[in-house]
């Protein structure tokens, strides 16, 4: 495919008299991951809707494919093979696996008024499709809210690589995870990437974000301090920008003072701020 | 193909040699009985089994055949609207009109027919235009505020209950409808809504059929229709189900439009059946609906019930109603039992819950 599969020109929405977000510029090419980085506050939940079609932008341009687009509905946006897998993961707890994966799209047989689910075949095409990814060992009969959280993410995941999805989007899908399942899903993006899927990774934790993404846009209070590939900018780089630079540098300059370095200052918490 | 092959080989990604974190011993595979046991309406069957056998013991005429005809006659009167109401529970609203709705179709219908002098068929129709109506108004109201159904379907309880009795004194002068019996088409719709059949010398009535054939209709929507998918979801996930495409405002309005079909069936009953109309009757029965409903086992918060339930519910219902007579007690405790059984089943399902929930 020749362009970018999304392009955001100048993207901007309000609520009210609050400017959430404002000029905003994004591109996504086939077999890429974007990561979109932010505090909270940040504009990425925002921008994601945006994309996603849960809000519709009042600024800007969207493209999907080199076609201007106005999604309206979330509809709009699957229709044009834009899947969100959300930090809450858009499931309905109490239903099985397997109807989670098709819900929205269930796969029919029969015709006029004895259409009906395919229920052998939904089971089938799910299992076979979480194995294709990795995942076993899963009851797709079970609720989906008995699973943990990891093994959520990966079943959204591999639901929107089963439909065909173009443009993934990930709504901190590693927020919420321990290190090592964190590790798993992030396997799991990149599988989704390597198969020729453009990955929009929105995350507030820059080391997930470098050791996957291939650019960068940093979001702060609902503007873009700039979008770097990843040649150009450093995991420290990323981090201090993301940080705000100042006040990393605040705290950069009393962790140096008793002899840490910036790599290891996920401890900063401890000494206060 | 080839490509994620080679991209998987270029960045190491082997995904599908990577599931140990995924196989957890310490999760045990449940045995096949307690997954029985816990289906929703699992205690709604033991609740009518216990009630059936309590009934047996103390009210000898309860163990008549003709008994039980007129049991799942009272039963279908409740069941039907019950099942209805219990999709709508299912899909995570309420209808509080849905007992007037009854009434407002069964007065509208006589009172077009009488008023218009035409076939009784064209005052059937009419109706339950207006009943699918009520239902799509409540139900656009709901899903366009977002204002939770619980007040909204007050409000039209309260509009409807008022539009009954004031509309029929405006237009017949009393408090009832003038009989239409011997109105063209009187027969052949009583022949649908409100007629017998014999089996085995036993007097069956037509509305228990209707009630077992919209049974087996729910049943199939919800297990077996994507639009019973789509009931579960949104539901039990409403920003879930839309975030994933489901068209959460039509199957809300559409659920509500079933409550207001379900509504105008039982009220063009009652109206072949008896011929005129009460405008007062019908306040209160809505909650007889919601309490079958929820004895079915239906979440009052969505998500997760039956229409076998709904059934059981309704039958347990009847069940109570008719037994209190046979066994010659004074039918004003009917409703201490009802909010004694609906406690009670409450009070089970939650232990059953909270059971699962420890062994889950």
């Amino acid at each position: 495919m020749s362009g970018p599969l999304l392009r955001l020109t100048g993207v901007g929405k309000s609520y009210g008299a609050v400017s959430a977000l404002a000029a905003v510029d994004l591109e996504l090419s086939a077999g890429e991951i974007a990561c979109v980085l932010g505090d909270n506050g940040a504009g990425k939940s925002t921008l994601i809707k945006i994309i996603a079609g849960v809000h519709e932008n009042d600024l800007g341009e969207v493209e999907v494919a080199g076609e201007a687009v106005r999604l309206r509905s979330p509809r709009d946006a699957i229709d044009r093979g834009i899947a969100t897998v959300y930090q809450d993961l858009a499931i309905a707890p109490l239903m099985p696996v397997w109807a989670n994966f098709f819900l929205g799209r269930e796969l029919l047989k029969g015709r006029g008024p004895l259409r009906r689910m395919d229920i052998t075949r939904m089971r089938q095409v799910c299992h076979e499709e979480l194995a294709a990814m990795g995942i076993e060992g899963v009851d797709v009969e079970r609720p989906i809210g008995g699973l943990s959280g990891g093994q959520r993410q990966c079943v959204a995941i591999a639901r929107a690589v089963h439909f065909g999805a173009r443009i993934l989007i990930l709504d901190e899908p590693t927020a919420a995870l321990g290190v090592k399942q964190a590790g798993v899903v992030l396997r799991y993006v990149l599988a989704a990437r390597a198969r020729g899927l453009g990955v929009v990774f929105i995350t507030h934790n820059p080391h997930h974000a470098h050791a996957v993404g291939d650019r960068f846009l940093l979001l702060q209070r609902g503007r873009s301090l700039g979008c770097f590939a990843k040649a150009e900018i450093s995991l420290e780089d990323l981090t201090r920008r993301m940080a705000g630079g100042v006040e990393l540098d605040q705290i950069t300059h009393e962790l140096g003072a008793r002899g840490v370095g910036p790599a290891q200052s996920a401890g900063v918490d401890a000494h206060g701020s | 193909m080839m490509k994620y092959r080679d991209h998987a080989r270029a960045t190491e990604v082997r995904p599908a040699r990577e599931p140990p974190e995924f196989v957890d011993s310490r999760v045990a595979s449940r045995p096949p009985l307690s997954r029985r046991v816990a289906t929703p309406e699992a205690g709604a069957l033991a609740g009518a089994v216990l009630v059936y056998l309590f009934f047996f013991a103390v009210a000898p005429p309860f163990r008549d055949l003709a008994s039980l005809s007129t049991i799942l006659y009272v039963s279908s009167i409740y069941g039907i609207p019950a099942l209805a109401v219990a999709l709508l529970m299912i899909g995570g609203e309420f209808d509080l009109s849905s007992g007037v709705a009854v009434v407002s179709s069964a007065l509208l219908a006589s009172m077009l027919s009488y008023e218009l002098t035409a076939n009784v068929w064209v005052g059937v129709g009419l109706s339950l235009a207006a009943a699918l109506g009520i239902g799509a108004l409540n139900g656009y109201l709901v899903v366009r505020t977002g204002i939770p159904s619980f007040l909204v379907t007050l409000g039209t309880f309260f509009m409807l209950g008022g539009l009954n009795l004031a509309g029929t004194r405006l237009i017949t002068g009393s408090v009832a409808t003038p009989s239409i019996s011997d109105m063209d088409g009187f027969a052949s719709a009583r022949a649908v809504f409100a007629s017998s059949f014999e089996v085995g010398g036993v007097s069956v009535r037509v509305t228990v059929l209707w009630w077992l054939l919209f049974a087996a209709l729910a049943t199939w929507a919800l297990r077996r229709a994507a639009f019973g998918n789509w009931i579960f979801a949104v539901g039990g996930a409403p920003l879930s189900a839309r975030a994933v495409g489901v068209p959460v405002r039509r199957v809300k309005i559409g659920l509500f439009m079933t409550v207001g079909f379900a509504a105008w069936f039982v009220g063009m009953h009652q109206l072949f059946a008896f011929d005129t109309v009460q405008s007062g009757e019908g306040v209160g029965k809505e909650f007889y609906y919601i309490i079958a409903a929820v004895v079915g086992g239906c979440l009052l918060t969505g998500g997760q019930g039956s229409a076998v339930g709904a059934v059981l519910g309704a039958l347990i219902f009847g069940m109570t109603t008719q037994g209190i007579v046979y066994a010659g007690w004074n039918p004003d405790w009917f409703k201490f039992f009802v909010g004694a059984l609906l406690l009670g089943v409450i009070l089970l399902n939650a232990g059953v819950r909270r059971w699962q929930a420890a062994r889950a």
